[in-house]
């Protein structure tokens, strides 16, 4: 009787919670790729048609598709390393003792916790091309916002703005793990700062540092609110990235099948680069 | 020698402290510009030149995003939501994450995949699914389908936190209680969760702040304008009255103190925790 309880008590504790995930999760994540293969008929009583592959060869054929791949590239590009970069510079700048250490550590953190929408819509106010405060700033005249490019490297600037208290207080864990005798060993046989740091805390933390950047470039192709509030993928899609592109195909053009299709696309790459962190990063070195 | 070393180190210090400040400005420039532009009459938030701080500060955009643009009622739909998915999410997941580290039982590694799964899966690429779902189950236009979705997206961080943290809890003290005749219910409830309150505080931090700031979701399902919450109220608003930026600025720092102010008081619990989650998967 006891035995049986401890028996069940497992499964009884998960029912609950289990149940939920299955319904808003897991069943989800299989129909995705199903929709993907019909064109979905959002009527109710009209029948979906199946496609088979249509709305993924439709993808590789359409211009858009590939203008927000480029487009989440160059979003990529720019934002993962700024982000390791002076994420790093931070965290080494913060590293060791220093006065008001928490106090930097909490206001460099405010803008992760910021949230996308008030981040977005206050970054498409400073970048205003008539009245703005970049431009007063700057002494330009730049339509920020109107052109490709420039929108971009705005929606970047925002990203890596939103994005480096984040690297930095993982940075900083990892570097706390670094023993300091070997730096102080180091020191006093002369080498400066700069050797220090990359004959020592460098090659100590380096699997944080790949596994940020995978974690960063899975967050890289998943932007979408600041692209969405900021440009809306305009001027004439010309900012699209893929999410913005998947969002207006499916809840502007209600077209749902094909929409799916690109974020199964986006899917399989993010899942393939979450497989290879799991796999090098079991146990990353530096931590209990 | 001895002094030389002590000066350089000063000088060292002196440095880091003046780059570390400089960045932060530009990092906190954006804030206090929002603050500033909140307090603007509204004929002066597009001058130009623009102004950084205003002449003559006025706090009617805090009033009026609060009495005539109807944000009271969008704060009370976020705070409706955000709570109620922190409650039943940080309960879900603690029973959960019980059962993974304290039991073992066949299918627990398939059931812990399956979880981890839910880790990896780009929320977007479930939003054609959750909405035609939502629609079959009646939950879209309503808080309830915001709770439900919010909760079941908010599991699997959850228990994969919660599960490393009682696996820490030293088995000894549950043997004794068995000993003595506990059931597991009262072992989790008498033992775990009492001592796992940190844990419980930075899960359910986690779990309220993703709630009060998402948007997506809440962006697809709702479309009545009483039900909207904060996030999408003050996206739609900045859409439709497209120059009224001290009013957008005014409700944003409405929704932004509260999440700063959690941040502030509860900051170590959170970036250790973000910092071992991290670290961990």
């Amino acid at each position: 009787m006891h035995k049986r309880k401890e028996q069940l008590a497992p499964y009884l504790f998960l029912a609950p919670g289990f149940l939920l995930f299955t319904l808003v999760m897991l069943y989800p994540i299989v129909r995705a790729f199903q929709i993907s293969l019909y064109q979905w008929a959002i009527v109710p009583g009209t029948a979906s048609k199946y496609l088979g592959l249509h709305n993924y060869l439709r993808a590789l054929h359409d211009p858009i598709f590939w203008r927000g791949l480029e487009n989440t590239g160059f979003y990529m590009a720019v934002t993962v390393p700024a982000q390791i970069v002076l994420g790093m510079l931070v965290a080494v700048l913060l590293d060791g003792k220093m006065p008001a250490r928490a106090a930097y550590r909490t206001l460099y953190y405010l803008p992760v916790v910021t949230s996308w929408v008030v981040a977005s819509l206050l970054f498409r106010y400073l970048f205003i091309g008539q009245g703005g405060l970049v431009n007063s700033v700057l002494h330009t005249n730049l339509n920020w916002l109107g052109q490709r490019w420039t929108a971009m490297l705005v929606i970047s600037i925002l990203g890596i703005w939103k994005g480096i208290g984040w690297s930095m207080v993982i940075f900083l864990a990892a570097l706390q793990g670094v023993p300091r005798e070997l730096h102080e060993a180091a020191a006093v046989d002369g080498a400066g700062a700069w050797r220090r740091f990359r004959a020592i805390s460098l090659p100590a933390i380096k699997p944080v540092v790949v596994f940020v950047a995978i974690l960063l470039v899975i967050g890289g192709f998943n932007v979408f609110i600041s692209v969405f509030l900021i440009t809306n993928g305009g001027p004439l899609d010309e900012t699209q990235v893929l999410l913005t592109y998947m969002y207006r195909q499916a809840f502007s053009f209600l077209d749902f099948g094909y929409g799916s299709a690109i974020s199964f696309m986006l899917t399989l790459i993010v899942f393939t680069l979450s497989l290879v962190q799991l796999r090098v990063f079991r146990r990353p070195a530096g931590t209990a | 020698m001895v002094v030389g070393s002590v000066a350089r180190a000063r000088t060292v210090l002196g440095a880091r402290l003046l780059v570390l400040t400089l960045g932060l400005a530009i990092v906190i420039v954006p804030f206090v510009y929002m603050l500033a532009t909140s307090f603007k009459p509204n004929s002066l938030v597009l001058e130009i030149p623009p102004k950084f701080f205003p002449d003559q500060p006025t706090t009617k955009n805090y009033v009026d995003a609060w009495t005539s643009n109807q944000f009271s009622r969008y704060f009370l739909n976020s705070v409706i939501v955000a709570l109620a998915t922190t409650f039943a999410a940080v309960f879900l997941s603690s029973m959960m994450a019980y059962a993974f580290a304290r039991f073992r039982f066949p299918a627990r590694k398939l059931l812990f995949g399956l979880l981890m799964l839910g880790l990896m899966v780009p929320t977007m690429m479930l939003l054609i699914p959750q909405f035609l779902l939502a629609k079959q189950l009646g939950l879209l236009d309503s808080l309830l389908g915001l709770i439900v979705f919010y909760t079941g997206g908010n599991l699997a961080l959850n228990t994969f936190l919660l599960r490393s943290f009682f696996q820490d809890i030293p088995p000894e003290l549950e043997e004794a209680m068995v000993v003595d005749g506990a059931g597991p219910w009262s072992r989790y409830r008498k033992l775990i969760l009492p001592l796992s309150r940190p844990a419980l505080a930075t899960v359910s931090i986690f779990t309220f702040l993703a709630s009060w700031d998402e948007f997506v979701w809440a962006l697809t399902i709702i479309n009545d304008p009483n039900r909207r919450t904060l996030p999408i109220a003050i996206a739609l608003f900045q859409g439709e009255h497209s120059t009224s930026w001290g009013l957008v600025f005014a409700a944003s720092a409405i929704a932004v103190v509260p999440v700063i102010l959690i941040f502030v008081t509860f900051q170590r619990q959170f970036v250790s925790g973000l910092a071992t989650g991290a670290l961990k998967a």
